[in-house]
């Protein structure tokens, strides 16, 4: 071998960024590139050229400031009622199921086992008019809850996977049950739940499919307008800039949020 | 009752304690009084109650039969947070999310204590570690760690400490160490200290009562001299150090001393140190209590004659010999290399003998393999 041995660890991250820079930073560019196209003068549907058109993510933004509402609004609140139900289920897991414990693992993550387009059609099954609940509530389940949490469980089992004695030792120094879950359980878990919120934030914020199968127009999220003036409109800059702005946008709600909630002290 | 039990004090008294799990039963109908301000052991091997026994004294396991008294307040149900009492744990259990200052101050600051600041410091001082306030526990090394999970159960001033295992996770100089450290700050607080500990010389060195466990009793308790010195069952003789048991019988008295018959060959030994219920009985004489001269050598004492050398391990400050008698038991010697006088070599014919008041006696239907077999389970712990 005549590698010198320090070049070994980046041999072996090649084939990663090979892979993000070919289906991640490509495509990147390539978006940037067009959200600042407009189109050609008396050309064909769908021909663009680039004339730094900075005014298209006004334009978008503008014209669609009421879906970027609604998805960060429904992501949140999808966000909320994942953790409102998957933490007391994770905690039940993690401390009081017992044998049991990998087993009810296996059924929470049992539901990734089917296609996400399934599980969508699913939920059109039980909530349609033909389903177990009454019509009417369809609307108000227009993200499909069982998808996001299951992943702010598993997170927030994970998350809770310490030794347990530390809350018999909060018990031993004077906490009372509720003072000792505020002090201890929770700061511990904290990692879990920052893990499981953000794992079903940033999906949720960018879906389209559980609006379009499951919502109405009054339901249209960020996405579907992307989807639509992505294949319908054939109008590729606005798609752009939408997903640019997007990004961004959660970018910086994530970023405050992990520098509000922040792990980096557990560590 | 309207006393608050956080305010108890005084002794700590088991009465009648059981434990069950289904069919398994933890402890077996303990009755333990220990006294308070004492460095208190409860010794023995895995799987033996002891652990049991400490949960339910600090309130994390309820006992199935039996009551918990501290002083004079009942505290059998009593939660664990109502109890003043505070626990070192295994693993140490320290807070991850707080830093040191914080995880010492948690008690404290539970009860609403007003001088955190300055009652922190102080116990930090007193382990020794005042610059370490701000750290986290993952910063810190095992021995760190370990002071700072007596820091923070100390700091309260409990009535009683629970120690479980606490030197478990640490290298052997390190234990040492420790043990010295332990017994000085009991002494400093004067709080009573309940140790629970498979390893006897942990026991042995810290703990002025030691009470040997066994399958959910209490086989023996004591001073670690007295266990040591006249244990009364196999259990305890062997658990404790190591033994010689040679089966004989009781063949008369003689004073305030019983003659006792060994394969033929007459020994004596004082009667109240025999803790057999008839004639048959084992005699126990622990390896550095014997001598060995060679055959034809006037000794004192009583004498067994007709053995030989079968093994030499010369191991610095003494030498260990396995020596053959004539019945086919081989016994071990350990002689001090203290007299200058040459090592005795394998095969030399000898006797063996001791001083009559170093013999104890055990009933001569105990099983003399009990608590000699090294659990494999403690030896992946070590």
């Amino acid at each position: 071998m005549s590698f010198p041995k320090i070049r070994t660890p980046y041999l072996l991250l090649l084939p990663g960024f090979a892979f993000l820079f070919t289906f991640f930073i490509l495509p990147i560019v390539n978006l940037a590139q067009t959200s600042t196209q407009t189109p050609v003068a008396g050309g064909d549907t769908g021909e663009y050229e680039q004339t730094l058109a900075f005014g298209n993510y006004i334009q978008a933004f503008v014209e669609n400031k009421e879906q970027f509402g609604r998805s960060f609004m429904y992501a949140s609140l999808a966000t909320i009622f994942a953790l409102a139900i998957a933490y007391p289920l994770a905690y039940a897991i993690a401390f009081k199921s017992g044998k049991f414990k990998n087993i009810l693992l296996v059924l929470v993550v049992a539901p990734f086992f089917t296609s996400f387009l399934l599980r969508t059609v699913a939920w059109k099954q039980i909530l349609g008019e033909e389903g177990f609940v009454v019509p009417g509530l369809r609307n108000l389940n227009i993200i499909g809850e069982q998808t996001t949490l299951t992943s702010t469980s598993i997170a927030v089992v994970a998350g809770m996977t310490y030794n347990p004695r530390t809350i018999e030792a909060a018990g031993d120094l004077y906490a009372n049950g509720i003072t000792a879950f505020r002090r201890v359980t929770v700061p511990l878990s904290m990692p879990g739940v920052v893990a499981g919120t953000l794992l079903t934030f940033i999906p949720a914020a960018g879906d389209y499919v559980n609006a379009a199968i499951l919502g109405s127009p009054n339901t249209k999220m960020i996405g579907n307008v992307i989807e639509s003036r992505y294949f319908k409109i054939v109008d590729y800059p606005t798609a752009a800039a939408l997903s640019f702005t997007l990004m961004v946008a959660i970018l910086i709600l994530v970023t405050l949020y992990i520098r509000k909630a922040g792990t980096e002290e557990l560590v | 009752m309207s006393k608050d039990p956080i305010t108890a004090r005084g002794d700590l008294r088991l009465t009648r304690i059981t434990k069950s799990y289904g069919d398994f039963t933890a402890v077996d109908d303990l009755t333990l009084t220990i006294p308070k301000g004492s460095f208190f052991a409860l010794l023995g091997p895995s799987g033996c109650g002891k652990t049991t026994t400490l949960r339910m004294v600090a309130g994390l396991e309820e006992p199935t039969v039996g009551s918990i008294h501290l002083g004079d307040t009942d505290i059998t149900t009593t939660r664990p947070y109502q109890r003043p009492i505070n626990t070192v744990f295994q693993n140490y259990a320290l807070f991850p999310h707080l830093t040191i200052f914080e995880n010492i101050a948690f008690g404290l600051r539970r009860r609403g204590i007003k001088d955190v600041k300055e009652q922190v410091d102080k116990v930090l001082n007193l382990v020794e570690l005042p610059h370490l306030a701000e750290r986290k526990p993952t910063q810190l090394s095992g021995g760190q760690q370990q002071r700072i999970a007596l820091a923070r159960a100390i700091v309260n001033r409990p009535a009683l400490l629970l120690l479980d295992e606490p030197l478990g996770a640490l290298d052997l100089k390190l234990r040492r160490q420790m043990q010295i450290e332990l017994k000085w700050i009991q002494r400093e607080v004067g709080l009573t200290f309940v140790h629970v500990t498979h390893d006897q010389e942990e026991a042995m060195t810290m703990a002025d009562t030691i009470a040997v466990m066994n399958e959910g009793k209490i086989e023996q308790m004591g001073s670690p001299a007295d266990l040591y010195d006249n244990p009364e069952t196999a259990f305890v003789a062997n658990f404790l150090g190591q033994s010689n048991l040679i089966k004989g019988k009781i063949d008369g008295n003689d004073g305030d001393n019983l003659v006792v018959d060994l394969y033929g060959q007459k020994i004596s030994m004082p009667k109240k140190r025999s803790h057999a219920v008839d004639n048959s009985l084992y005699a126990g004489i622990r390896p550095e209590k014997f001598r060995i001269s060679r055959l034809g050598t006037p000794v004192k004492g009583n004498t067994l004659t007709g053995g030989h050398i079968e093994d030499v391990s010369y191991i610095g400050v003494s030498t260990q010999y396995v020596v053959a008698m004539p019945w086919g038991q081989e016994v071990m010697v350990f002689e001090q290399n203290d007299d200058g006088v040459a090592p005795f070599d394998k095969g030399d014919e000898v006797n063996i003998s001791w001083e009559p008041t170093f013999t104890f006696g055990l009933r001569g239907d105990e099983d003399i393999e009990a608590g000699t077999e090294v659990n494999p389970e403690e030896l992946e712990e070590e």
